[in-house]
């Protein structure tokens, strides 16, 4: 016997390996069991983002209980979790419900992995903005339970007052002796969500809407007189100082908390690390550059239903009789201390004046386009948005924008 | 035993068959009992592993790879109980590794190129179908909630309705239309049994689920008034379907504007004047991929660009790192050197660090007004390091080089060690100089050893996304181009970005680029592999 136990201990390895990589490919995980219901209830599988799996499990556990389904919380990285899901629906091994962003939809509903949901006479008992965003031309794909916006956090110990509009906010910060009074995510390729209520407030929205109030893809706003004048105002900004695309988001983050700055347009995200360091915060509308009301963009999160899961039936009874009340919703705000999008849990949670704070600016939040036709107006448009702010012809550098969207669109 | 029967023996006759079977297993019995068992262990681990493979993927039809695992199995287990094939039992893992993550890979990317897998054309034709039905399907406008109850009547599944507004309960199937039900059993406003059905528990509901979202009631005789569907099992809406599929035409009509869509072998359900119903679904493209690489205005343009800029880069790369590595190399290898074991290990520090974590840190330090070297080194001037396109390109170069020379150093540093001294001594002794010692001699010889670790390096720095993507991330852009490239961008970045960002994927583009560049870093390998030779002939 001339065989090497080295070799015999490597194949072993290897062949493990490779039967598993094999029924792996085929599908033998656990996520399958989800399919073959047979004599139990069935079994729900679930992705959600790690960070809430617990808010999610006490629900789960009680669900169960109630009606016999087994559900499964699966975490998942949140970067990899919309293209997971993209890639693995179609081959049948994907979860029965996906946690995401209602931005998504365009891209779920183009590439035919979701399934529409229907809230019934629940709809009614979600804040409007919610709603909206969870419907894709005219279906509900999604069941809302979180809204999401940005707003300025005012450090109180510098300054007292809110600012009325833009210009009283750095007027007041530099009267209390600072250098950069207000700070904003930026970086070098720009970061369009954190500037757009500013170019809302100049009266130009991306998209235009239709009939209905959802986005119309062939009507471009970003070209209108009002998206030059924001142009304009850009550049100016960028020559005074006060918008910078150095500054990214760790660097607001620092420079707010080590009070060089005494204002910051972020999200509920980084309330924990302002409140952490000490900061007394006050949670401001956003300051207009114009006369009109700045609306920053509402993101909202929410559950879909795979188009290739075999128990919808359950999918949606989970979804909308169980995760769409009020109890689960205030559970999983615990978890991410964002705004429900369930009325009632949001009425409740509202009682913490921070998130009462995100939830007045978010009143003139408008939803995030979900229409795939956004993804070529991200492409650009921060870019062409930081070239301005570093001195580039606000003019030419705007019309360069419309026309690589429009062309990127057609 | 006699001594006699020894004597027989003795002869040196040739051994029988028997004698010679016996003499193996005798062999074996004795060679080491354990190692034996420890096969058979090893060997019915993976045999139960791959019965449970088979089982699963049984279960779930897969009888493609089913047939591989168990070709597999077979085969191991043939090699490994064999006497012989002493080198395929050497081999056989290797090559299971090499056909599982290296052909198999390479044959995929390779099918992919010719398919238009992508955002839109994600799945297969049934999926689509399915997908664009279940969008289609449009609750009728200020419809009530109907309570519903799913009932089942000889194998047939029905809903019982109740009208939310008068409390009657109705009952109807897939091919009978809501009829009234007089005698149904009322609890809190809802139906719940009928005479005649057999009312199914929340449990039956939820395990019959694909056969729920089949039941689709037509609310009157008349299919303009909808039809009643379930997603929940407990709650009915009334809907209208927008598209009506024509299996026999393979065609979808929507029904508010008479259009056809029809299948016109583009992966999606096209309409006369070109219009698409999303989703599609996947289907080879020939091709296409490839034509569009080189062809695509948009992409041309940047194409030729980025190109050369990635050649520049990574010769630049693999020059500059073995220069310096092989300068310090020189350097440390001189006894005379004090302190050279710590100076090596600080040496080795940048290649300890994790390349995209350094890629981060340096994209910090060269931040314009905040950044470390703008800050502390200049003095607060603020040099453009990332947003000035020939400095951009430079910075990649310097941050490129800090990561790259350690390895270098290394290299050199083991090669120059297998240079023997008295090849040096003698040509001192001819009267050589340093120089004329390194250039003509030390040199040469270092160039056979890492010649080949150039070329990989070469094709390393080729593909370095890492850096690229950590560092300025491709920027600044392009401003004359519309698609979002930019100075710094190589081909592996660019494919990334066009195949990747945004919200629409093209992974058939995507694959068709990688091949692209698979053909041009091979081509290049092999000519110099090719001229390495050359240099080992020189020995």
């Amino acid at each position: 016997m001339k065989v090497n136990k080295r070799s015999i201990a490597a194949f072993g390895a290897i062949t493990v390996l490779t039967s598993l990589a094999l029924a792996g490919c085929a599908g033998g995980s656990s996520d399958d069991k989800s399919s073959d219901a047979g004599a139990k209830s069935g079994k729900l599988t679930v992705w959600v983002d790690a960070e809430r799996v617990d808010a999610l499990s006490g629900a789960a556990k009680a669900y169960e209980k109630k009606t016999g389904v087994e559900v499964d919380i699966v975490g998942k990285d949140v970067d990899t979790i919309k293209d997971d899901f993209i890639q693995q629906v179609p081959t049948g091994k994907g979860p029965d419900i996906t946690m995401g962003a209602h931005d998504w939809l365009g891209e779920l509903s183009t590439n035919g992995v979701v399934a529409p949901i229907e809230l019934g006479d629940s709809s009614k008992d979600y804040l409007p903005v919610a709603l909206q965003a969870s419907t894709y031309d005219g279906t509900t794909y999604m069941l809302p339970y979180a809204v999401e916006n940005i707003a300025v956090l005012r450090n109180t110990d510098i300054v007292k007052d809110p600012a009325t509009s833009f210009d009283d906010m750095i007027a007041k910060g530099k009267a209390a002796g600072l250098a950069q009074p207000f700070v904003v995510e930026q970086g070098k390729d720009g970061n369009p969500y954190h500037l757009y209520p500013f170019q809302t407030a100049f009266g130009a929205p991306v998209f235009g809407t239709d009939d209905e109030g959802s986005y119309d893809p062939t009507d471009l706003q970003l070209g209108s007189d009002g998206g030059f004048e924001f142009a304009n105002w850009l550049s100016a900004q960028g020559k005074a100082g006060t918008l910078n695309t150095d500054i990214d988001g760790e660097i607001a983050k620092q420079q707010f908390i080590d009070g060089k700055a005494a204002f910051w347009l972020t999200g509920p995200w980084n309330v924990g690390a302002a409140k952490d360091a000490g900061i007394n915060l006050a949670i401001d509308q956003i300051p207009s550059p114009t006369s009109e009301v700045a609306s920053p963009f509402a993101g909202v999160k929410g559950f879909f239903v795979s188009s290739e899961s075999k128990n919808k039936v359950a999918a949606n009874d989970f979804l909308v009789n169980y995760i769409g009340t009020e109890d689960v919703q205030l559970e999983l705000f615990k978890a991410g201390n964002i705004l429900p999008a369930l009325t009632a849990a949001a009425d409740t949670a509202a009682s913490d004046p921070i998130i009462a704070g995100f939830q007045k600016v978010g009143a003139d939040a408008v939803p995030m386009p979900a229409i795939p036709a956004m993804g070529a107006v991200w492409e650009f448009w921060g870019v062409a948005e930081a070239a301005i702010i570093n001195g580039a012809d606000p003019k030419a550098t705007w019309q360069k924008l419309v026309d690589d969207v429009t062309a990127a669109i057609k | 035993m006699s001594q006699t029967t020894i004597e027989q023996e003795a002869p040196q006759a040739p051994p029988t068959k028997r004698q010679r079977q016996a003499a193996r297993i005798a062999e074996a019995a004795s060679g080491s009992i354990r190692w034996m068992l420890l096969k058979i262990l090893l060997l019915a681990i993976v045999d139960a592993i791959a019965l449970y493979a088979a089982f699963v993927l049984v279960t779930h039809q897969e009888w493609l790879v089913l047939g591989v695992v168990l070709v597999v199995a077979v085969l191991v287990n043939w090699i490994y109980f064999s006497r012989r094939r002493i080198a395929a039992k050497y081999l056989t893992p290797g090559v299971i590794f090499l056909i599982l993550f290296q052909v198999f890979t390479l044959l995929y990317t390779g099918y992919i190129g010719f398919t238009n897998y992508g955002t839109g054309h994600n799945g297969s034709k049934d999926q689509a179908i399915s997908s664009l039905m279940a969008s289609a399907q449009e609750r009728v406008e200020d419809s009530p909630t109907y309570p519903v109850t799913v009932v089942e009547r000889l194998g047939t599944l029905g809903l019982l309705v109740t009208d939310p507004d008068d409390g009657e309960a109705s009952v109807g199937t897939n091919d009978q239309p809501l009829q009234d039900a007089p005698d149904a059993t009322v609890e809190g406003g809802r139906a719940v049994a009928v005479d005649g059905w057999t009312t199914l528990s929340f449990a039956q509901v939820i395990s019959r689920s694909s056969d729920i979202e089949k039941i689709s009631v037509p609310f009157s005789d008349d299919p303009n008034d909808g039809a009643i569907r379930t997603p929940d099992g407990q709650n009915g809406y009334l809907y209208v379907s927008t598209l009506q599929y024509d299996a026999a035409a393979d065609t979808m009509t929507d029904t508010r504007t008479g259009t056809v869509y029809s299948d016109t072998g583009v992966g999606a359900f096209t309409a006369e004047n070109g219009d698409q119903l999303l989703p599609g679904w996947q289907i080879t493209v020939g091709l296409d991929n490839f034509v569009r690489a080189v062809t695509d205005s948009s992409i041309r343009g940047p194409l030729i660009s980025v190109t050369l800029w990635t050649f520049v880069f990574a010769l630049i790369s693999v020059a500059s790192t073995f220069f310096l590595g092989l300068l310090l190399a020189l350097v440390f290898n001189n006894t005379r050197m004090r302190f050279r074991n710590g100076y090596r290990i600080l040496l080795i520090l940048p290649y300890a660090f994790p390349a995209f974590l350094s890629a981060l840190v340096w994209a910090g330090m060269m931040n314009e007004s905040f950044g470390f070297i703008n800050q502390v080194v200049f003095g607060g001037a603020s040099i453009p390091w990332l947003t000035d396109p020939t400095l951009a390109k430079v910075s990649v170069l310097i941050v490129n080089l800090w990561l790259g020379f350690p390895y270098m150093f290394l290299v050199c540093m083991g090669a120059l060690q297998g240079i023997p001294d008295d090849v040096n001594e003698a040509a001192a002794m001819d009267g050589a100089n340093p120089w004329q010692i390194f250039r003509r001699i030390k040199l040469p010889l270092l160039l056979v050893t890492v010649a080949p670790l150039l070329i990989s390096s070469f094709a390393f720095n080729f593909n370095n996304f890492n850096l690229i993507y950590m560092l300025t991330g491709g920027g600044p852009r392009f401003t004359d181009v519309s698609i979002p490239v930019g100075h710094t961008d190589i081909l592996i970045s660019m494919v990334y970005k066009v195949a990747f960002t945004g919200q629409t994927r093209d992974y058939g583009l995507a694959s068709a680029f990688t091949i692209l560049i698979f053909i041009v870093v091979a081509v290049i390998s092999i000519v110099s592999f090719r001229k390495t030779k050359a240099l080992e002939e020189l020995n």
